[in-house]
């Protein structure tokens, strides 16, 4: 039997590898990757403890997880294509339509 | 001794194929490192007993969501990456100070554990079907958020129309 | 040795699936190109072989011998990648379709879910085609592909929630063990509706006309089949028949009765029992592979505009309808 605490280093790990990714990537698309790829490791750490405390409401969080991170990235997308008609890019630095 | 070997490859998959996807210039490339990063949680999730989440995860992550990256990435033509620098300026920094999160979390988690208190074991789930459990749990404990989501679902539905519909012209 | 011994079965049940599928799809494009040339007043294939039965073979022959073009501007990696992610998505759906009782190589509780997360990936190769091939119409086909295959996919899968809350399972045996009782023995007839939107939803989801906007020849040549050539393409085109074959297993199993007959046809007639399964579910396989071609012969192609209309506007509120009625017709009055 794998220990749980596995699973929630690997989750740690995938965690901070989207965060850093977050901080430090500058396009848009690659951010919102990033915000996905920290979505999955909650998912990875509440249903991996689900199965461990074997309590089905990690499960039924992670369901509810995916369905946020959908909506998010719908949103995001439509901001993205809103942005780019006004500004040809999407690199986050160019975005300095608001500098005086 | 074999589900250790078997978690070990996909830990160390999942950790690199993540690297492998921050860190492309090509956009769609990134996303197709994305998306054997994806089928690998949904192995993950196999081995955790969850069987309806693992087909969910390749549905709604790698048939959906992904797609639509790589439907935008192919949309807006995004190849000029190629050029534009690909990290910030100082991401030493930032790098050395989420390494830092990490060690303390990883110190912090590394031997905890707990004890089973929840009724759903390995074998009520195998018995019953991982669907029907989940299905019946959120239909009966948990429909007030279960109708919750259809809220969230739907807003940005709206949004996202509103959102990239073109202005009309007056 | 017990171990070896299932090991080896099911190693060997595998070989003898994927064998079957290839020949049955090298007979597909005979049996196609038989239909078509009937519904034109034409006469299909008659030189190869008694009566152009030999056809598929000088075919595959044809197009192993065939130059393999790469584009120079194409990205490499990928464009060798995508005809590989489309063949093996599509061969591994095949794994959870129970050809006749208890004949399925793997019996998942959630079969049909595990057939609609192969469907998904497999669009993958056709976008990526599109990408890597550096191609405008390539191009074009893909995306067009990706925004298909988005939409109708939604309008699929809710079309089959009414099957699955009338079986009460995910798992495909259970389905076709639930229609046994039902009026005709399929879920075709109290599915109706349903049944009306999966089937147009699978000629979007498999590219076939009138839905074959991604490959559409007279507006993108061949869509992201341009810039492909011998082996590869044949790979595509192998994995659009056999992509055809589980859609038409799908409706079989799902709408149709798949191998079980109904109850009320083996109690009139007991000989029945005697015929294996696999006859039934093929024949009902065949018949809706004989519909893909009628409606190839028959149909115009649509315009863009109106293949996403009739998605969002009609299928997936039909679909939610049926849904919702099903539902609640199974909770008061059931």
């Amino acid at each position: 039997m794998i220990p749980l605490s596995w699973y929630l280093v690997l989750a740690a790990g995938l965690f901070i590898i989207g965060m850093v990714a977050f901080l430090i990537r500058r396009n848009v698309i690659m951010m919102l990757i990033s915000l996905e790829l920290m979505l999955n490791a909650v998912n990875i750490m509440l249903i991996a403890a689900s199965h461990y405390l074997q309590d089905i409401r990690g499960q039924i969080l992670a369901f509810f997880v995916m369905a946020g991170a959908a909506a998010g990235v719908a949103i995001g997308l439509a901001l993205l294509i809103a942005a780019f008609r006004n500004k040809e890019t999407a690199h986050m630095d160019e975005y300095t339509l608001l500098k005086g | 001794m074999l589900p250790e070997i078997f978690f070990s490859y996909f830990a160390c998959a999942i950790l690199g194929l993540a690297l492998l996807t921050v860190t492309r210039r090509n956009l769609v490339h990134s996303v197709l490192w994305m998306l054997l990063l994806f089928l690998h949680i949904a192995c993950l999730y196999l081995f955790l007993n969850a069987e309806f989440l693992a087909v969910i995860q390749v549905i709604v992550y790698a048939g959906a969501i992904l797609v639509l990256f790589l439907f935008l990435v192919m949309l807006l033509n995004l190849r000029e990456e190629h050029e534009a620098r690909r990290f910030v300026h100082a991401w030493q920094g930032r790098v050395a100070v989420c390494l830092l999160i990490l060690t303390v979390v990883v110190v912090s988690l590394h031997k905890v554990s707990v004890q089973p208190t929840g009724g759903y074991t390995i074998d009520f789930i195998n018995q019953t079907g991982h669907t029907k459990v989940l299905g019946t749990a959120l239909f009966n404990q948990y429909v007030l958020p279960f109708l919750m989501t259809a809220l969230v679902l739907f807003v940005p539905m709206v949004a996202a129309i509103v959102i990239a519909m073109k202005e009309r012209k007056r | 040795m017990e171990l070896l011994l299932t090991i080896g079965k099911s190693v060997l049940f595998v070989a003898v699936v994927f064998a079957v599928t290839l020949l049955h799809v090298a007979y597909a494009t005979y049996f196609e190109r038989k239909v078509i040339g009937r519904m034109q007043g034409r006469i299909g294939p008659v030189e190869v072989g008694f009566r152009g039965l030999l056809q598929p073979f000088a075919d595959m022959v044809k197009s192993l011998f065939k130059e393999d073009i790469i584009p120079n501007e194409a990205d490499r990696p990928l464009f060798f990648l995508a005809p590989v992610i489309v063949v093996a998505s599509v061969m591994t759906s095949l794994a959870v379709i129970p050809f006749f009782n208890n004949g399925s190589i793997a019996n998942l509780n959630v079969g049909v879910l595990f057939i609609f997360a192969m469907a998904s990936l497999a669009v993958y190769g056709i976008i990526v085609a599109g990408w890597s091939s550096n191609s405008k119409y390539a191009f074009l086909g893909g995306v067009r592909s990706a925004a298909q295959v988005i939409s109708y996919e939604i309008a699929m899968g809710i079309s089959l929630a009414g099957v699955f809350l009338m079986a009460g399972s995910l798992n495909l045996s259970d389905i076709v063990l639930a229609q046994r009782e039902q009026p005709m023995g399929m879920f075709a007839v109290v599915q109706v509706v349903g049944f009306v939107v999966f089937v147009i939803s699978a000629f979007a989801e498999t590219n076939r006309t009138p839905f074959d906007l991604p490959e559409a020849e007279t507006e993108l040549v061949a869509g992201y089949l341009t810039e492909y050539s011998g082996f590869r393409y044949a790979l595509f085109f192998l994995a659009e028949y056999i992509s055809m074959y589980i859609m038409a297993a799908l409706v079989a199993l799902c709408y149709l009765g798949g191998w079980a007959l109904p109850g009320f046809l083996t109690r009139a007639l007991p000989f029945l029992e005697l015929v294996p399964g696999i006859v039934w579910f093929l024949l009902k396989v065949y018949a809706f592979m004989f519909f893909y071609f009628w409606v190839r012969a028959t149909l115009p192609r649509y315009r863009f505009d109106q293949l996403m209309a009739i998605g969002w506007k009609i299928l997936i509120p039909v679909a939610v309808l049926n849904m919702v009625i099903t539902a609640g017709v199974k909770r008061w009055l059931m």
